[in-house]
Formats: structure tokens, sequence, C-alpha cells
């Protein structure tokens, strides 16, 4: 959105995602997961904007009643890289940090250990959640619950699994806060860290290129140096 | 120590109390079995007892709870974490849910309480050794057995070095062998100088481990006494206690009555099981 245009946020999404990629070895996970992600907000950006574009003129095709514009077109292609470039860079982020390192460096760091303890355990709660249903659901099919077959059969078949999956894990908030409680998690101030991630050289100055690039972009935008990107 | 003087609990919401009039005494270095029926109120006692109610869950609080002759009415919970200890029974919702490996779970307790990250280190150490569970340090505490996550939890609160604790039937999920493994390291406790309340329905565990038993009915602290006494007392019996199996064999010995000789060989027998197994 700071270079604006498709060839600015393309070679952004180079240096930025792709370099980055290779040589984490992750180019494959990450193409595809990107592409997975992106697809269906993808879909409809295109169809909006090729077919919806406001005050478009250059007609490329006609269906029926709706028209496909050129300006529509070339807004959508600047919208898709943007796309591209914001589920790329997710994607990366996802492939490459580990979420426990993520939460004791922020803690290190003086983030409160109650806001990264919830950030960890919203992380850690998606499979638990994810084995509690499947061990709830094969527990009602040996019930004789019908949970295959027409949608409409599935969609019957998840209401008896979806409430004591829900149920079961607001019922184990009680216990588990007073476990957290009588493991001296209220207490204020910092905690004790068993460990931290390495943060070497190298990475203290990429982070700090990232940090100085924003800025610099932003005025060579206002300035007008990136226009050929455009 | 860790006294209730004329405690009386009732639950949020509740019409009346879970626990009426209870007084007790948990002395350094001591074991106290606490039995009774279901629903007798000695979840709530252990809960009373550790400072979690009504600290973490509300309620209104008759009587006075002082830990080492202070009062603890104010003092907030993680003042208390460090010297009560509370296990309960279900490990899924002990264990923190936030840790990738069994190690940094024992270690979540002294964490939390600052404490020097060299001694926390010390500390898991040791409580994984006490459990002899070192093996499952690098493991995901998620992917262990029950009776393993119940270890982990136990351990958890073995590295908080509480001078009391305070655990609600600990051996729910435990195997014998399991059982075995948390009634030794119980006793190292105890002897070390720790105090132990144990709510506990395994009466063989407690005949084991306990030097006095605490009765609770209705609320109420029906009867106590010491630990042989009391486990042997035919009331238990009338309140659906399960006796010890030493007791029972006694009982069952003179309900057949066996020839004298015969009768007194067998509950020496039982007795010097019962002793060697302390």
């Amino acid at each position: 959105m700071v270079i604006g245009g498709v060839i600015g946020p393309l070679v952004l999404v180079a240096v930025a995602v792709i370099i980055p990629a290779v040589l984490a070895g992750v180019l494959g996970r990450l193409l595809r997961l990107s592409f997975l992600l992106s697809l269906p907000i993808a879909i409809s950006a295109v169809l909006i904007n090729v077919f919806l574009f406001p005050g478009a003129s250059t007609v490329l095709f006609t269906l029926g009643p709706i028209t496909a514009t050129a300006e529509g077109l070339a807004f959508a292609l600047e919208i898709l890289v943007r796309i591209l470039a914001i589920s790329g860079a997710i994607t990366l982020f996802y492939l490459t940090t580990r979420p426990a390192e993520l939460v004791v460096d922020l803690e290190r760091r003086g983030v409160s250990p109650r806001v990264a303890f919830v950030a960890n355990a919203s992380v850690q709660t998606v499979p638990a959640m994810v084995e509690r249903a499947a061990q709830i659901t094969a527990a009602q099919r040996a019930r004789g619950l019908d949970t295959e077959g027409n949608p409409w059969r599935r969609a019957r078949g998840l209401i008896p699994i979806v409430g004591p999956v829900i149920l079961g894990a607001i019922g184990e908030v009680e216990e588990r806060t007073m476990a957290l409680e009588a493991r001296g998690f209220t207490r204020p101030g910092r905690r004790s860290l068993l460990w931290w991630p390495a943060d070497s050289g190298r990475q203290r100055i990429a982070r700090w290129l990232v940090v100085l690039a924003v800025p610099a972009l932003l005025a060579a935008r206002i300035a007008g140096w990136l226009d050929w990107l455009r | 120590m860790l006294t209730l003087e004329s405690v009386s609990y009732r639950y949020a919401g509740a019409r009346g109390a879970s626990l009426r009039d209870v007084s007790l005494e948990l002395r350094d270095g001591e074991v106290v079995g606490i039995i009774g029926p279901s629903e007798a109120g000695k979840t709530t006692l252990a809960l009373v007892a550790s400072g979690l109610a009504p600290r973490a869950i509300g309620g209104t609080l008759g009587g006075t709870v002082h830990l080492d002759g202070v009062d603890l009415a104010g003092r907030p919970m993680h003042e208390v974490a460090g010297q009560v200890g509370i296990g309960f029974q279900d490990p899924g919702t002990q264990l923190s849910g936030v840790t990738e490996t069994v190690f940094e779970e024992v270690a979540f307790g002294p964490m939390n309480l600052g404490v020097p990250r060299d001694e926390v280190i010390a500390r898991t150490w040791d409580a994984l050794a006490t459990l002899r569970i070192g093996p499952l340090a690098e493991r995901d505490p998620a992917r262990l057995s029950g009776g393993q996550q119940q270890l982990v939890a136990i351990a958890g609160l073995l590295a908080l070095e509480p001078r009391h604790l305070v655990l609600d039937e600990p051996t729910a999920q435990l195997d014998p062998a399991g059982t075995g493994l948390v009634a030794d390291a119980l006793a190292a406790i105890a002897r070390a100088g720790a105090s132990i309340c144990i709510v506990e329905q395994k009466t063989d565990l407690l005949a084991r481990l306990a030097e006095r038993i605490v009765v609770v009915d209705g609320g109420r602290l029906a009867f106590e006494g010491a630990a042989d006494d009391v486990l042997a007392d035919p009331r238990l019996r009338d309140l659906g206690v399960a006796e010890p199996a030493g007791v029972r064999l006694t009982r069952l010995a003179g309900e057949a009555r066996l020839p004298d000789r015969a009768s007194q060989r067998l509950t020496g027998a039982i007795r010097d099981l019962a002793a060697a197994d302390r």
C-alpha cells in the first residue's frame, strides 16, 4: 500500500517474502498455504472489480447484463498483489516462527505474562479442542449418532458434538483457573524465564532495516520517487 | 502450621453452607487424611485450607484460616501459593496448557513466583527425580497418559516447595505403581517437614501415609483420631467409606470365627504387612 501499483508490491514480495522463504526452505509450503489463504478474498476482489468498477469506460467483454472493464481489471491486479503480499507475509511468519518462541521473546521484552499466556493458550487450545471434538465424536458414534451421509444428517449430527465440546471447555475453566492461581500465576511483576530464543547480530540488523525501510518508503512515495514502479 | 478455626463456607449462589463449624490443625511434618462419603464437603475443605476459597471462586467464608499464625484473610493468592500447594484430581485441568515440555510444565509455578532461573531448574529436576519421571522431561505434557499427567501435576506442586500441601484425591487416575510413587514422594516431603492434608478415597493409601484421619460428613467434622483407630472404626462402613484391606481382612477373619491361634497369626501377619508398607 505504501508503494502502490503492481510492480512495487511484487518486488516487495520477492525481496521480503520469496527470498526469505527460499532461505528458510519453506517456499513450497508458503506458496501452497498463501494460495489457499488468499483464494476466497482474491476471487471476490477480481469479480467485484472487473465487473463492477465504478466509472470505468474501457469495455473488455460483456456477459449478459454485466460488463468487464480494463480499469476494473487493472485495479483488481493491484488488489491481488497486495493480497499476495499480505498473505505471503503472514504465512512466512507462521511457517518460520514457533509460537512458544514468540511468546517467550515478547515476555522477555516486557510484555505482561498474562498477555503472553493468553496468546500462547489461544494457539495451544486449538489442537486440544480438535482432539476433544474427535473423542466426543467417537463417543457419540459409539452411541449410535449418525455423522455421515447427506449434508442435513451431518448438520444434525453436529449438535450433540458441539454442545459437549463447548460446555466441557467452559466447565474446565474454573478448575484450570484455580490451578493457575495455586501456581502463583496472578503474582504481579515479571516471571523468571527458563530460556529465550537466540537473537543474532544478523537478526537485529534485519529488524532495524525493516523498521527503517517503512518510513523511507513512505517518504519516497510522497516525494514521487517510486512512481516508476506503478 | 495451618489452622482452621470454626470455619464455615458457602459457595456463591448456594442456599446452604457446604462446611459448618470445622476446626482443624495441620501441624508441620504431619500427614492428615480427610475421608467421608460423597458430597460430605471434603473438596470444599481442601479449597478452604489451600486459600482458594473464597479467593478464587467467591463464596462466603466464616471463621478464620491461619498460616503459621498469620490470618490468611486479605492475603493475595500468589502469596499463599508459595506456602500452600493444592492439587486436584483431574490432571487435565491442572496443567497450564501452554508448555511444550514436561520440564517447562513443572517449572511453571516457580517461574511465576519469580524464583531465580538456576533455582527453578534445580527445583524442577528435584521434583522430577522425586516422582521418578525424569525421563519424561522432554515429552509434551498433553501427550501423556492421565496417570503420567497427574504425576507431572504433583511434580509441579513439589517444585513450588510449599510448606503445606493440600491434595484432593491425587491418585484418582493412577495405577497401583503410580499410587505407590506418589505415596513415597509424599512421605519424603512430610519427613522434610512439610505438612500434607490429603483427601482420598483410597483408605489403603491413607493407612500407609496418614498419622491422623479426619472424617467429614454433611459439611461437619464427624470424628477424628489416630489413623489406625479411625480406619478400623466401624462407623466408616456406615458412612460408605471403604475400609483398608488390612482392616477388612481382620474383620472378616473375626467374622469367620477362625480358631484363636489362626486368627492371631493372621492378624499379626496383617499388622506386619501394614508396618512394612509404611
